[in-house]
């Protein structure tokens, strides 16, 4: 069956609901304001959790602390596996605990600059606001957080902020929190509060009235398509930078929740914002399955470098200091080594662009230790980055004690996603979307060790508050039936889909065509864009994906636990989101933050950004498989941070 | 640098739980820079074109820490390299004409869902009978209140890098599950937040633990296993906890 | 496509949990206790082989000493109580101490193996087809279930030997140790006998002894490199004495040429007590 879109109107107006006042004010004001569900009646409201990452987990096991009835879902074995867990640097809060002069809103301008000038004010402010309760919650729950001799919590200077501000547990801290929010879930299991559905995969979401009541899953074991209805549904699945086939994300990410909940009428916002991650392990041949990232962390004390000349055939030891070129030491006097992500990234590819590349392939940087080294001694950078160090030695061979690490940018993170307002909710009401899933508080680019910050942020103290004002309205309604036709027009279109996946037989595998794809949109849609790129893109991924749909071969049976089957629908909706990205890209006209067009730079080669036409979110309109999605935008408008070009000098 | 090399895979393929299995023999080409996993990866893309179903193995972040993958390779659980998981082994630990016998992690715990992926959610349970500290979103104190000394919060930490991965598990001989259990209660046993449960939580972890797994005979092998090199001591400090839970729950509860 | 009407396979408890016992015999409930158990019989029991070996050691004393030993462990306690009274209790309490060690020790294993069930077991023990490359594990703690057997058997064998004088019939006297133990490890299937077991036992001890600082959770980061090299010294100290009977037997050290006492129950007993007394 075919999804429609929910009604709505033509000319969108999207309405971010933030409420007015002045921004300190605002949510400590807005908290008030909403509407209450009383203890005694949570339990007569029902919420779907999709997804057991930091903001799924967070989200269930505080819903059902609150006395909500939460069924989590998780299409892991375990809500432990969440990619949550491979965040390696930390998490930011404004704790100013090395009273270095972080404020609340230092870090909420720091965001906002960050994101060039691309998020919503309101958002960014209610996240750096409560970033300092994350630290607490965690704390209390016995993540073990870095300490000072004193007994208390040492702090760091991520990713270019000019203050320590990152909590940190070795280069585990994504681990760390999300083995705490998994704990607080599993204690929720317990109670009984929150019903876990492990290895059920979200295959579509239902909408009643244009109002979501449910979801349809699909179990991975036995194949068993099952309808889930609920008061209201959250999405919490993280991000889609699994569409470039090679990056940092786990094998499974994927974009199917957001994307089904998007063919049903949600808004898909500003997709061509993606993150590179500068400090990635570079391909060392071409059927890689993904790459390593390694603690961003390692640019405190490392020095980017290539040689020189282009096509270098000596070893990195046996180039002279003068025959290298430390070029973000040379571009940027002021921040050196530790300019932003986005920035560190796009000279990473102007230099091997230019045949400067090091390593077999010709694919990657030095990163270099030896100064740092002789500075500080092995032992001490041992210390510091041992696990990073042997990590790399495990993966390439190498050892970086003795010749440079060699890195290179890969896709790690992205912006975009869906759109929602200031409660979290999607466009669909009683849809949200929260964490990476939704089109965030970052901006086109977000800061180091912010990821975790907003993913607990939101599932721990946003959503909490926020579902409770629209299921306020609903006290008294109960589920839409499972049996409802809404439901079971839903199982049997997922049930054609996949006999059709058994049925089309053709020639290749799923990886096959991933990986093709993913080769087009790193190619066109990565680090650097152009309209040329970007219109190839739009020509040659419909093309691909029709021979994806013609040829894909996809074996076994739909009732055992059937991995091809499982991909070959991911990598389907990762082609209609390649397409949109290429088109967000295209029409967005300026760069800023993850998002360069290579037409729109200054003359120093930076992102150029044009704040009279582009201060706004695009989000995106279904309008049916073959009809090209409407574009509509939210304004966004800067009342307490003034616009200026982002400058790293 | 990189070389190519010939080895034999001999892998387990299992229909279903209640089938019985059997090995199947595939020869692979591999350049020695390939992971482990994109072996199989590669293999299972020739396996897919020449229409013979894929092995199913799991994995997820191939970085290690997610715990997902794992498979025994020639009798040892994550493969021949300490302190790595089967996503971080790399094909360079291999020679060629090697044999590489590639099964399922073993328990009674762990039933065999398809040939190399296995049910870890007897761990899960586990976690679930009192693997947490009892804080409700927003209830906590100002992070710093409780200082906690280094030393405490690093070897809290040294357990607490336990990736859930089962290792230890398949490589005991009793598939007995101590040093996944005794990490958790260890790790929050080190902090004075898991203080107020601590007696609770491990007599209720380890009997949720027993009705699954085996008993641990300390023969150590869990901890050559485990990717993440968690240390016996771990389990000495469960074993004592224990007993004296037992006697300090009585306590709690008024009974003595 | 019909929808699958297939159960999902879930896992459940690989056994049930019965009913608890009062405290503190609910401990021995768990795996973790019977550890325990095992840990805390295992000292007893170790220590035993360590003071009947030492003790052992004065029958290169002569017969004279050697009777002298055998009757101070017989009147223990003095004229307080009834002749033998403290020795039995000593029995009883190893006789206890084993049975318990025993009881745990099968439980366990029985445990251990349903936990392992079907993967791929080979006599008892979990198998990986890939082989099994041991890497902690020694030969002493994979071979416990087969020590701790033969050291039960041999056991056996030693209180019918020696104690019981099942075999050497007229040749055994009792109340003479020295001569029972001349005459039956002159025997070299005997001697053999004894040499093998008491290899098993060392490897026993030698892991066992290890194991109890585990079980107990005997556990200090400071003392812990000790620990093996305490077993190791326990186990070695136990061989090389025990071994020594029967080795230095056999190569005629420990014989009855030079005895002034003459063998049997009555005088010789005599004769050996006024021997010892004017030592």
């Amino acid at each position: 069956m075919e999804p429609t879109p929910a009604s709505q109107p033509n000319s969108m107006v999207l309405d971010s609901q933030v409420p007015d006042g002045p921004i300190a004010d605002l949510w400590e004001n807005h908290k008030f304001s909403m509407n209450l569900v009383n203890p005694s009646n949570k339990r007569k409201f029902e919420v779907i959790v999709v997804g057991t990452g930091l903001a799924g987990a967070s989200a269930a096991a505080t819903l059902g602390e609150l006395g909500y009835r939460v069924k989590a879902f998780t299409f892991h074995d375990s809500p432990r596996r969440a990619h949550s867990i491979a965040a390696q640097g930390g998490i930011n809060a404004a704790k100013n605990y090395p009273n270095d002069g972080d404020s609340v809103h230092r870090l909420f301008y720091d965001t906002v600059k960050g994101g060039d000038y691309r998020s919503r004010e309101a958002n960014v402010h209610r996240l750096a606001e409560v970033s300092v309760n994350i630290i607490d919650q965690a704390t209390a729950q016995g993540v073990p957080f870095a300490r000072d001799y004193g007994g208390l919590l040492d702090n760091r200077s991520f990713g270019g902020a000019q203050v320590s501000r990152t909590f940190y547990a070795r280069g585990q801290t994504g681990q760390q929190l999300l083995l705490g929010a998994y704990s607080a879930l599993m204690r929720q299991v317990a109670a009984g509060t929150v019903e876990l559905h492990n290895r059920s995969e979200l295959l579509d979401v239902v909408l009643k009235d244009g109002r979501a009541c449910g979801i349809v899953t699909r179990d991975l074991l036995s194949g068993e398509v099952t309808p889930h209805s609920a008061h209201a549904v959250v999405l919490a699945t993280g991000g889609y930078g699994n569409v470039y086939f090679l990056s940092t994300n786990a094998m499974m990410c994927n974009v199917t929740a957001a994307w089904r909940a998007h063919r049903r009428g949600a808004l898909f916002a500003n997709p061509c914002y993606t993150q590179i991650h500068p400090t990635c392990i570079p391909a060392s041949d071409d059927f890689q399955s993904k790459l390593t990232l390694m603690s961003e962390s390692l640019r405190n004390d490392g020095r980017i470098w290539v040689p020189s000349t282009a096509d270098e055939s000596r070893q990195a030891g046996d180039i002279p200091e003068a025959e290298r070129d430390y070029y973000l030491e040379r571009k940027y006097p002021a921040f050196g080594n530790l300019v932003p992500r986005d920035v560190a990234s796009r000279n990473a590819k102007t230099v091997v662009d230019a045949g400067h590349g090091v390593g077999p392939l010709r694919n990657g940087v030095y990163l270099d230790f030896a100064a740092a080294i002789e500075r500080d001694g092995q032992d001490a950078i041992a210390a510091r980055y041992g696990n990073l160090f042997d990590m790399y030695q495990r993966i390439t061979g190498e050892n970086p004690y003795s010749s440079p690490m060699r890195i290179y940018p890969a896709s790690h993170y992205t912006m975009g996603g869906l759109w929602v307002d200031y409660h979290l909710m999607t466009n669909v009401p009683g849809m949200y979307a929260i964490g990476e899933a939704n089109f965030s508080d970052h901006g086109a680019n977000r800061l180091g060790a912010s990821a975790l910050m907003q993913g607990l942020a939101d599932g721990y103290f946003v959503l909490p508050y926020t579902i409770g004002d629209d299921l306020a309205g609903l006290l008294g309604d109960s589920v839409v039936p499972t049996d409802d036709p809404v439901f079971t027009s839903v199982v049997t279109g997922i049930e054609d889909e996949t006999s059709r996946w058994l049925s089309t037989n053709g020639s290749r595998s799923v990886d096959h065509f991933h990986r093709e794809l993913g080769r087009m949109v790193w190619d066109n849609i990565g680090m650097a864009r152009n309209e040329q790129g970007l219109r190839q893109a739009l020509s040659d991924i419909p093309a691909l994906r029709e021979e994806f749909h013609r040829d894909v071969r996809v074996l076994g049976s739909a009732d055992t636990l059937n991995q091809s089957l499982e991909k070959a629908g991911r990598v389907a909706d990762f082609f209609d989101l390649a397409e949109l990205m290429a088109r967000d890209a295209l029409e967005r006209e300026e760069s800023c933050g993850g998002h360069f067009r290579e037409e729109h730079q200054t003359t120093e080669g930076e992102a150029q950004r044009d704040d009279d036409n582009f201060s706004h979110v695009a989000a995106w309109e279904w309008n049916g498989p073959d009809t090209p999605q409407t574009r509509h935008v939210e304004e966004l408008t800067f009342d307490n941070v003034a616009l200026s070009q982002r400058s790293y000098k | 640098m990189s070389d190519t090399i010939s080895v034999t895979i001999r892998v387990w393929r299992q229909d279903g739980p209640d089938t019985p299995g059997r090995f199947e023999t595939h020869p692979q080409q591999i350049t020695t820079d390939a992971s482990f996993l994109e072996m199989l990866d590669l293999l299972n893309e020739q396996l897919n074109d020449r229409g013979e179903e894929p092995i199913v193995f799991e994995s997820d972040c191939r970085e290690g820490i997610c715990g997902t993958c794992g498979v025994m390779i020639n009798g040892r659980a994550h493969g021949p390299q300490r302190a790595t998981a089967t996503c971080q082994l790399h094909m360079r630990e291999f020679a060629d004409g090697d044999e590489i016998v590639i099964e399922p992690f073993r328990a009674a715990g762990f039933p065999i869902i398809r040939d190399l992926a296995i049910d870890r959610s007897p761990l899960d349970h586990i976690i679930e009978s009192g693997g947490y500290i009892s804080v409700g979103s927003g209830a906590a104190p100002d992070a710093n209140l409780t200082p906690v000394p280094r030393e405490a919060a690093e070897r809290a930490f040294d357990a607490a890098a336990c990736i859930g991965c089962g290792a230890c598990v398949a490589a005991c001989p009793n598939s007995a599950a101590q040093l996944f259990t005794s990490a958790k209660v260890g790790h929050m046993a080190l902090l004075p937040q898991g203080q107020p449960e601590r007696w609770s939580r491990t007599e209720a972890m380890v009997e949720v633990m027993e009705s699954y797994f085996g008993p641990c005979t300390n023969h150590g092998e869990c901890h050559e296993a485990c990717p993440k090199e968690i240390s016996l001591d771990f389990i000495a400090y469960l074993n004592r906890d224990y007993v004296k839970a037992k006697v300090k729950n009585r306590a709690l509860s008024g009974q003595r | 496509m019909a929808q699958s009407t297939r159960e999902r396979y879930r896992v459940g408890p690989v056994r049930t949990r019965k009913r608890a016992w009062p405290f503190p015999l609910n401990i021995y409930q768990s795996a973790v206790g019977r550890k325990w158990v095992m840990a805390l019989t295992g000292i007893g029991l170790v220590g035993f082989a360590l003071i009947h070996m030492v003790g052992n050691l004065h029958v290169y004393e002569g017969p004279a000493r050697m009777y002298e030993y055998a009757e101070t462990l017989r009147t223990l306690g003095g004229g307080l109580v009834p002749k033998s009274f403290i020795l039995w209790l000593m029995r009883l309490g190893l006789t206890g101490m084993f049975a318990l060690h025993l009881h745990a020790a099968i439980t366990l294993k029985d445990m251990s193996r349903h936990s392992s069930d079907d993967a791929g077991l080979m006599s008892g023990a979990k198998r990986y087809a890939g082989g099994r490359d041991h890497i902690a594990a020694t030969y002493a703690s994979r071979t416990m279930r087969w020590t701790g057997p033969i050291i039960a058997l041999y056991l056996l064998f030693h209180l019918a030997d020696l104690t019981w004088g099942w075999w050497l019939g007229p040749d055994f006297v009792r109340g003479d140790p020295y001569h029972n133990v001349a005459t039956s490890l002159a025997s070299l299937p005997v001697a053999i006998l004894y040499v093998v077991a008491n290899i098993a036992l060392a490897l026993h001890i030698f892991h066992g002894a290890w194991s109890i600082f585990q079980s107990l959770g005997v556990n200090n980061p400071r003392y812990n490199h000790l620990r093996r090299g305490l077993a190791t010294g326990i186990a070695g100290l136990i061989l090389i004495g025990n071994l020594s009977f029967p080795i230095l037997t056999q190569t005629g050290l420990i014989n009855e040429d030079n005895r002034a006492c003459p063998v049997n129950d009555s005088d010789g007993l005599v004769c050996l007590a006024e021997e010892a007394e004017g030592h």
